[in-house]
């Protein structure tokens, strides 16, 4: 039953997509918001599962992004390939890149992990921005084709481009949506909650940190390359590590290590700076004491609280069901007080 | 089942584990106790790959496994329990459980993306091992509870049956009665001798000397990384050198 | 020439670098938490002392010490107001902590000043001849002010009872708080005294370079490629980590490219982690 359930509530997070440009009644600023939104979740569901799920706070996330990004940038506009063997390989080129980082990063635990990742970002936005033989430099690369048109669907409006953005990113929480439930995300999550133990229970450590690792960055070089097609332009600013706060915070605020939560955040959070125009540049003079706000009273997010609490539910109601099997003579099968004295 | 040859282990200039040689037959109950500080969970650590040894050999099950990572001795039949388990305290206990079978599972990434049958099989099968091990410890009535909320003696039982589900030949315990009150240590004890009447053999470093002396098979005693005794737990008991070893922790402490 | 030109550009750079790096280690030491948001800590300093000389008139050294008072008073706000609450929660929530507030204190920065550059003058704007070598006086400046600083910390940290009650915290947390040691007064101590090697370290790089928002990201990340180098914790691994930093960087630009010095520390850090994950120097702090 609870499957059902689940299924039917993401049936309806995506009829809502499909049917948010009516609602939006054409407002073409609404759909780019929306759009770029999408775009941005996809990272987040990335950054996600490397993160929440298997417990390494990567900050390079938004280099990887950027590594998407001007793969397609690069190729379409500087040797003319088109745009969707560009895009096909984005995703491929971020997470080849990944291997490598992650192999040498995820030998790192805890903070050294993130500050090496974060020394990688840098260097990924240090080169974007110097190596101008390649990206172009601070100019940036102008002119990127919107996605050709596919049996007959073209993608150059608003409303078409915003279309391809929630294909994407229905693709995307769907394949994440399988990981996590499976074997494979209870792996991760075993490895989040504790390395010794995880690799007690016969779990390699460093191949699954590694493939966690490649997939995140996978979603973030395919939200790069879908950016590169709808914004039409590039620069280093995509690979600046500010866009992994901005995920950090859309994941926080919708529940770390939850499916919903990341996504949630990702598009709620935008909504919410958009109605706060004013502060748009001066967002985080808001958003940083409401992030330290969210991490010492709220640290699961608004899907992980309320997860939480739906657990809490269910099992006090199969606490109440449940038949007590009789415990063999002479334990005390179910002892009330925790940590028992003893001296 | 568990030869131990010449087992050293340095830090820098320490021995933690020095020459240590002992073996420990099939279907028997071996505990390793000592002081604190003797080397009794290095040498743990030595046994199931969490760390590598300085020198020495280790052989289980007639196979060479020095140097073998812990996911490695795992896959070969060694599972192993920490003071302290960590489990995921915001889903079922249950929950955690499953993943506790995934080592002998084979699905990878294509499985996964594309939902296969092998995978939903297998699934299937880790979830029949989580109730099973669940079961097996007693614990069926909470495999619904959440974990967080589990008491401390039932937290013990979980670890044994995450070392279960793994489908174990022989069990390292490390101070499974710890934190644990008399009447619930007697349980402890006899889901140990219960484990063992199937078939696996278990390992325990413990403090509690009158659970070890009713339970144990063989006893292996370290002090300062190193072995003064083994043998029976009569024969320990009467063992000059043991008592010393105690004894004169205890004045040392006093 | 050239060569005694860089190794005193490499000194300035060093000097600068572990001030920073100093303040980082310190905190790390005691809190075991990587302070992310050190590098804000290190620009306020520069906009405090900006904004005590532009708007007040006040002297280069008097609108120093005001930074330094006013940053170790957000330190200490910091320690009291996020990490201490944080203190039994796991890592990931104090790096994300960290990063809120540096977030806030750049867009606060930044809402009051503006985004642009600023120039900071500075009465040492002329140059030193000695023995042949032209120098500018801001530099040497640095370097001076820089060593006698941490020559200063060193003492404070060995030879006064307040020191030794942050070095025996660092070492060991439970033992130090069984001697009857303030936990709490430590932490709010070794915060403030990281945010007044900040805004020293800021102040004095300020005038040869330029004062704006972001100006701290920057360093804090090269702080902490030192402190990783250099062992997390270990006051002598953040001044020689500093001081490597700052030579490679400076011999770096001359001889191999301008462009690309930046790289340079971070190509040292993912080198040696991938080579000795642990670090050069394992520290007994930690």
């Amino acid at each position: 039953m609870k499957y059902i359930d689940g299924k039917i509530g993401w049936l309806l997070l995506l009829a809502l997509g499909i049917v948010f440009p009516f609602i939006a009644a054409g407002n073409d600023y609404y759909l780019t918001v929306m759009a770029t939104a999408y775009i941005f979740a996809i990272a987040t569901i990335g950054l996600n599962l490397i993160t929440g799920y298997t417990g390494q706070f990567n900050l390079a996330h938004s280099g990887f992004m950027a590594v998407g990004a001007y793969t397609v940038g690069i190729l379409t506009v500087d040797h003319n390939v088109p745009f969707w063997i560009a895009f096909a390989l984005s995703g491929f080129v971020a997470a080849g890149l990944g291997f490598f980082v992650g192999l040498v990063s995820l030998r790192l635990k805890g903070h050294f992990f993130s500050i090496f990742t974060m020394c990688v970002g840098y260097i990924m936005y240090l080169l974007i921005e110097k190596w101008e033989s390649l990206t172009h430099g601070t100019v940036g690369i102008m002119g990127i084709p919107a996605p050709s048109p596919i049996a007959g669907f073209e993608f150059e409006s608003p409303r078409q481009q915003y279309y391809l953005v929630l294909f994407f990113l229905a693709l995307a929480v769907f394949f994440m949506h399988r990981i996590a439930n499976s074997l494979m995300g209870r792996t991760f999550m075993a490895i989040r909650n504790g390395d010794d133990l995880a690799e007690a229970l016969g779990i390699n450590l460093m191949r699954n940190k590694v493939l966690a690792f490649m997939l995140s960055v996978f979603y973030a070089g395919l939200a790069g390359g879908l950016y590169a097609g709808f914004v039409r332009f590039l620069g280093p600013g995509i690979a600046s590590v500010e866009h992994t706060f901005d995920m950090t915070m859309y994941m926080l605020v919708g529940g770390i290590g939850t499916l919903l939560g990341p996504l949630l955040g990702a598009i709620g959070v935008p909504w919410i700076t958009q109605y706060l125009q004013f502060l748009q540049d001066y967002r985080f003079v808001v958003f940083g004491p409401l992030l330290i706000i969210l991490v010492i009273f709220v640290p699961h997010g608004i899907v992980g609280s309320y997860l939480g609490w739906k657990a809490r539910n269910a099992s006090r109601i199969a606490n109440q069901n449940a038949v007590r099997q009789t415990p063999a003579a002479g334990v005390v099968g179910h002892s009330q007080q925790k940590g028992s004295s003893h001296a | 089942m568990l030869e131990i040859h010449n087992l050293t282990k340095r830090f820098g200039g320490l021995s933690a584990v020095h020459d240590v040689s002992i073996s420990f037959e099939k279907n028997k109950i071996n505990a390793i106790i000592g002081p604190n500080g003797a080397g009794k969970t290095t040498f743990f650590n030595l046994i199931s790959g969490a760390i590598a040894p300085t020198s020495g050999k280790i052989i289980f099950d007639d196979k060479d496994v020095t140097g073998l990572r812990a996911d490695q001795v795992a896959q070969l039949g060694v599972s192993r329990t920490f003071q302290a388990t960590t489990l995921f305290d915001r889903a079922s206990v249950l929950d955690n459980l499953i993943v506790g079978h995934r080592l002998r599972t084979r699905s990878g990434l294509m499985d996964v993306l594309l939902n296969t049958g092998r995978l939903k099989e297998e699934e299937r099968i880790c979830r029949v091992k989580a109730q099973e091990a669940l079961d097996f410890v007693g614990l069926s009535h909470v495999s619904h509870r959440i974990a967080a909320d589990i008491s401390q003696e039932e937290r013990k039982r979980v670890a044994f049956a995450l070392a279960l589900a793994t489908e174990p030949k022989m069990l390292l315990l490390d101070e499974p009665a710890g934190g644990v009150n008399p009447e619930e240590t007697v349980g402890i004890a006899e889901l140990i001798q219960k484990l063992v009447k199937h078939g696996m053999t278990v390992c325990l470093i413990e403090h509690k000397m009158d659970m070890i002396m009713n339970l144990a098979d063989k006893i292996m005693v370290l002090n300062y990384g190193e072995k003064i005794a083994e043998g029976t737990p009569a024969q320990i008991r009467s063992n000059p050198i043991v008592i010393e070893a105690y004894l004169g922790s205890e004045n040392a402490a006093a | 020439m050239l060569i005694l030109e860089q190794i005193l550009n490499g000194l300035t750079l060093g000097g600068v670098y572990s001030l920073v790096a100093l303040g980082l280690t310190l905190v790390y030491g005691i809190m075991h938490v990587p302070n992310f948001a050190h590098g804000a800590f290190y620009m306020v300093g520069a906009f405090a002392a900006f904004f005590f000389m532009s708007s007040f008139g006040l002297n280069y050294w008097i609108a120093m010490a005001g930074a330094g008072v006013v940053v170790a008073l957000i330190a200490v706000l910091a320690e009291r107001l996020v990490f201490h609450p944080l203190r039994h929660h796991e890592g990931l929530h104090h790096m994300i902590a960290a990063i809120g507030i540096l977030l806030f204190l750049e867009a606060t920065a930044q809402a009051m000043f503006g985004a642009d550059f600023r120039r900071m003058t500075t009465p040492y704007a002329g140059i030193v001849s000695m023995g042949g070598v032209t120098l500018p006086s801001q530099r040497l400046l640095i370097i001076v002010a820089a060593f006698a600083l941490m020559l200063a910390l060193h003492l404070f940290l060995r030879k006064t009872t307040t020191g030794a009650t942050i070095i025996a915290m660092a070492q060991n947390r439970d033992g130090a708080a069984l001697v009857g040691i303030d936990a709490n007064r430590v932490a709010m101590m070794t915060f403030a005294i990281s945010g007044v090697l900040a805004a020293v370290a800021a102040t004095l790089y300020a005038p040869i370079n330029l004062v704006y928002p972001a100006m701290g990201n920057l360093v804090i990340t090269k702080a902490f490629v030192i402190i990783v180098l250099g062992g997390m914790g270990s006051v002598p691994g953040a001044i020689l980590g500093g001081l490597i930093i700052g030579f490679a960087e400076s011999f770096g630009a001359f001889y191999i490219s301008t462009d690309y010095k930046d790289i340079i520390a971070f190509v040292l850090l993912v080198l040696v982690l991938s080579v000795r994950p642990q670090g050069l120097f394992t520290t007994g702090a930690r």
